[in-house]
C-alpha cells in the first residue's frame, strides 16, 4: 500500500524466478509507474547509487576489492549485475539529502512571514539495497519517524520510495553485518527481495506494492533447483564473512572504559576528517544555518550534514565540549555502539563496514572494540 | 559601524587573484555598494580616497623592507584588517623561497639584483601587525568574502568552516580519490572553502584552503608513505600555497628538516 512501510516480515514469501532478459523490465516498469529509479552505478571509480534508467547501468560484471582505507573495481570473471557490496553511497544520500532548504522568512510590512518549503523530490525506487543497508532504513526510520519529532523531508520520501532488495552472494573483508545480526539475508523492510542465479532472479515479494510490480513481469514458480542454487549463492556470502564484531554486553564494556589508554591510541591515527560518519548509513548529524540576504529581509533555512568529528560541532554557550581528536572518536564510537542503544532500542551499527573502508588511513572500529573488550593488543 | 562604512581593498605580494574574488560577486556586488563606500580599490577603479578605512581587506605577503612598513600604516589606517587569500594567511606560493637562499634567486632572476631589495622570508601579515579576521584560500572564495563583509556590517561573527574537505566531498558525492584510487589527498587535514573542487575532477587536494582544525598531519602523511608515496613527494604536497603555514610548515620540516 502506498505510504505504507514495506512489512515483508508478515508476509508469506513464494519464491518466483525470472530470467534476466525479463527482470530487465524492471526498471521501465518502475519509471511508468512514475517512479525515479535509483541504483548501483559506476562513477568516479567507485559503485555509488545513482539514477538509471536501464539494467545497462548496473556494474554487470564488476566487483568490488575492499579493505581498511582502500577500494578498487575490479573485472569479473563472469556478468553478474549485482556481484559486488557496498560502496561510498547509502541510501541516505536520498531520504536524508546533504543539503535541504527547510524554510524561508521574508520581512514584510505585516512583520515575518515564515514558509515551510515544499519537498520536489521525486518518488524513489531503490535497486539492489542489501541486508544491512535495510537495517540502516530501519535505524534511521526510528531517528527521523518515531517519536514527538518527525522528520517531514525523510518521512515523504520514505514513505514512497520503494525499496528492491538484493541478497549478497559474496562479502568483502571489511563486512561484518553477520556480528550485528542484520545480514547478509535480507528477511524484513522490502518491497521485493532478488537473489542472482546464474541465469536469472529469484524474486520474493514483501508488500502489496511490491506484488503489483512484480505481477508485471513473466514470472514462473521457483524450481527447487532454483531455490537450492540461490540458498547455495546465499550461503557462500555467510561463509566469506570474516570479521567480527563481539556485540556481547557492548554497551556497558564500552561506556565502563571511557579512560581505556586505547582511545588515545586511536586519536593518534584518526584524522577527525569525518569521513566514516558520512559513508555511515545510519549517521544523522546536521547543522542548520540562517543565511540572510544583505538588507536582512529575507532569510532562509538551510540543514546540511555534519559530524560529531568536527572540532566546533559540539560548541555551545561557552566554549567547545570535545575539544581533541581522542573525545571526538570516543563520542562516535560509544554513541554508535552504546549509548545508541538507550537512545534508539538498537545499536547503530549495521557491520555494513563503510567507515572502515573508507577512513583515509583504515582505522578499523571492530579491531578498537576488540582492543578496549581486551581480546588483543 | 558607521552608516555606510568605507572599504579599501590593498595589496601586498601576490597575484591579485583575491581581489578579483571581490569583483567576482558580480550583481552583489552592487548591491554591497548600496551599504559600502568602496574607498580603496585599485584593481576596480583609480579614484583613491585616504584613510581612515572602517575595513580593510588585505592581499599578498610581506616580502619586501617597504611593504614591512606600509603594514603597520595600513593598520593605523583602518578599524578592521581582514587578511584575505594564502598569502595574506600563511605567506603564500613565494614563501617557497623561505626553505632556499634568497640571494641566489635573485641572482638568477635579475640582471641587477642590487636594485632589489627584498626581504629573506615571506611571511603572512599577522607576522607584523594585529589581524582581525584571516579568510583563506587559494584564491578566496567569493561567497565567503560576501558572509566576512556581511556579519561586519551587522555585527555579528562570520561564518566560515573550520571542518574538513572531506566533508565537502561527501555531500557533493564526490568519491575518494585517496581511497578508491591511491592519489595522495590533503582533503582531511586541509579548511574546507572551495567545495572540493580538486577530487571532483580527479585530483588530490593541494591545501589551497590551508590547514583545518586540528590537523593530524603525522597520521596522514606516514599513511601516505606507507602506502607507498615517496617521502620527497609528501613533502612536495606539503609545500604549495599554504606550504608556509605552521602546521604543514612543521610537519614538512619533521620529515625534511631544513
Amino acid at each position: 500500500m502506498a505510504g505504507e512501510l514495506a512489512d515483508s516480515s508478515s508476509r508469506k514469501k513464494e519464491a518466483l524466478f525470472a530470467n534476466r532478459e525479463e527482470f530487465a523490465r524492471i526498471v521501465p516498469l518502475l519509471r511508468e509507474r512514475g517512479y525515479a529509479v535509483i541504483g548501483p552505478t559506476i562513477e568516479q571509480g567507485a559503485i555509488v547509487y545513482a539514477p538509471i534508467d536501464s539494467v545497462e547501468q548496473l556494474p554487470i560484471g564488476w566487483t568490488d576489492r575492499q579493505e581498511a582505507g582502500m577500494y578498487r573495481l575490479e573485472r569479473r570473471a563472469d556478468d553478474a549485475w549485482f556481484g559486488y557490496v557496498v560502496g561510498p553511497f547509502s541510501w541516505k544520500q536520498y531520504l536524508f539529502p546533504p543539503h535541504t532548504k527547510m524554510s524561508e522568512s521574508l520581512l514584510t510590512a505585516e512583520g515575518w512571514e515564515f514558509r515551510a518549503v515544499e519537498d520536489d523530490a521525486p518518488m524513489y525506487a531503490f535497486l539492489g539495497v542489501r541486508a544491512c543497508d535495510l537495517a540502516a532504513l530501519a535505524i534511521q526510520d526510528r531517528v527521523f519517524m518515531n517519536g514527538p519529532y518527525v522528520d517531514p523531508v525523510y518521512e515523504k520520501r520514505r514513505r514512497r520510495a520503494l525499496t528492491i532488495a538484493v541478497n549478497c552472494t559474496q562479502a568483502a573483508p571489511t563486512c561484518f553485518c553477520a556480528s550485528m545480526g542484520t545480514g547478509p539475508h535480507c528477511r524484513y523492510g522490502f518491497d521485493i527481495a532478488v537473489t542472482e542465479l546464474s541465469d536469472g532472479f529469484l524474486l520474493e515479494v514483501g508488500s502489496e506494492r511490491g506484488e503489483e510490480i512484480v505481477s508485471g513481469l513473466a514470472t514462473s514458480a521457483a524450481t527447487e533447483l532454483q531455490m537450492a542454487e540461490a540458498h547455495q549463492r546465499r550461503a557462500r556470502a555467510v561463509a566469506q564473512i570474516t570479521r567480527k564484531l563481539d556485540t556481547h554486553d557492548i554497551r556497558n564494556v564500552l561506556l565502563s572504559q571511557l579512560e581505556h589508554p586505547r582511545w588515545q591510541h586511536v586519536a593518534e591515527r584518526c584524522l577527525s576528517c569525518a569521513n566514516c560518519t558520512m559513508v555511515c548509513p545510519t549517521c544523522f548529524c546536521c547543522s542548520v544555518e540562517e543565511v540572510a540576504d544583505l538588507a536582512e529581509t529575507r532569510v532562509e533555512r538551510h540543514r546540511s550534514w555534519d559530524s560529531c568529528f568536527n572540532w566546533n560541532f559540539s560548541y555551545m554557550n561557552g566554549g567547545i565540549v570535545r575539544q581533541d581528536i581522542r573525545a571526538r572518536y570516543r563520542q562516535w564510537l560509544t554513541h554508535k555502539l552504546a549509548s545508541w542503544i538507550d537512545q534508539f532500542g538498537v545499536s547503530g551499527c549495521v557491520g555494513c563496514g563503510r567507515c572502515i573502508t573508507w577512513c583515509p588511513v583504515g582505522i578499523d572500529l571492530t579491531e578498537e572494540v576488540a582492543v578496549i573488550r581486551g581480546e588483543a593488543t | 559601524m558607521a552608516e555606510k562604512p568605507r572599504l579599501a581593498v590593498l595589496k601586498f605580494a601576490s597575484c591579485d587573484g583575491c581581489q578579483l574574488a571581490l569583483l567576482d560577486l558580480e550583481e552583489r556586488l552592487l548591491e554591497l555598494g548600496e551599504s559600502v563606500e568602496i574607498a580603496f580599490f585599485l584593481e576596480a577603479s583609480s579614484r583613491i580616497e585616504p584613510g581612515p578605512y572602517d575595513v580593510a581587506l588585505v592581499e599578498g605577503s610581506i616580502t619586501t623592507p617597504h611593504d614591512k612598513e606600509r603594514i603597520h600604516e595600513v593598520r593605523r589606517q583602518s578599524r578592521f584588517l581582514i587578511t584575505i587569500g594564502a598569502c595574506a594567511t600563511a605567506g603564500g606560493i613565494q614563501a617557497l623561497r623561505n626553505w632556499a637562499d634568497h640571494e641566489e634567486f635573485l641572482r638568477a632572476v635579475y640582471a641587477q639584483p642590487q636594485y632589489i631589495a627584498a626581504l629573506e622570508k615571506s611571511t603572512p601579515i599577522s607576522d607584523h601587525v594585529r589581524v582581525d579576521f584571516e579568510l583563506r584560500g587559494c584564491p578566496i572564495n567569493p561567497s565567503q568574502l560576501y558572509e566576512i563583509l556581511r556579519s561586519l556590517l551587522h555585527g555579528r561573527r562570520p561564518r566560515t568552516p573550520a571542518h574538513s574537505v572531506c566533508l565537502d566531498c561527501k555531500r557533493r558525492g564526490t568519491v575518494c580519490v585517496t581511497v578508491a584510487r591511491g592519489i595522495p589527498c590533503l582533503g582531511p587535514v586541509t579548511q574546507a572553502g572551495c567545495g572540493a573542487i580538486c577530487p571532483t575532477y580527479d585530483r588530490g587536494c593541494y591545501g589551497c584552503y590551508g590547514p583545518a582544525a586540528q590537523p593530524n598531519l603525522v597520521s596522514l602523511t606516514s599513511h601516505l608513505i606507507s602506502t607507498g608515496v615517496s617521502q620527497q613527494e609528501v613533502v612536495r604536497t606539503l609545500r604549495g600555497f599554504n606550504g608556509y603555514s605552521p602546521e604543514f610548515r612543521a610537519e614538512s620540516d619533521r620529515l625534511a628538516p631544513p
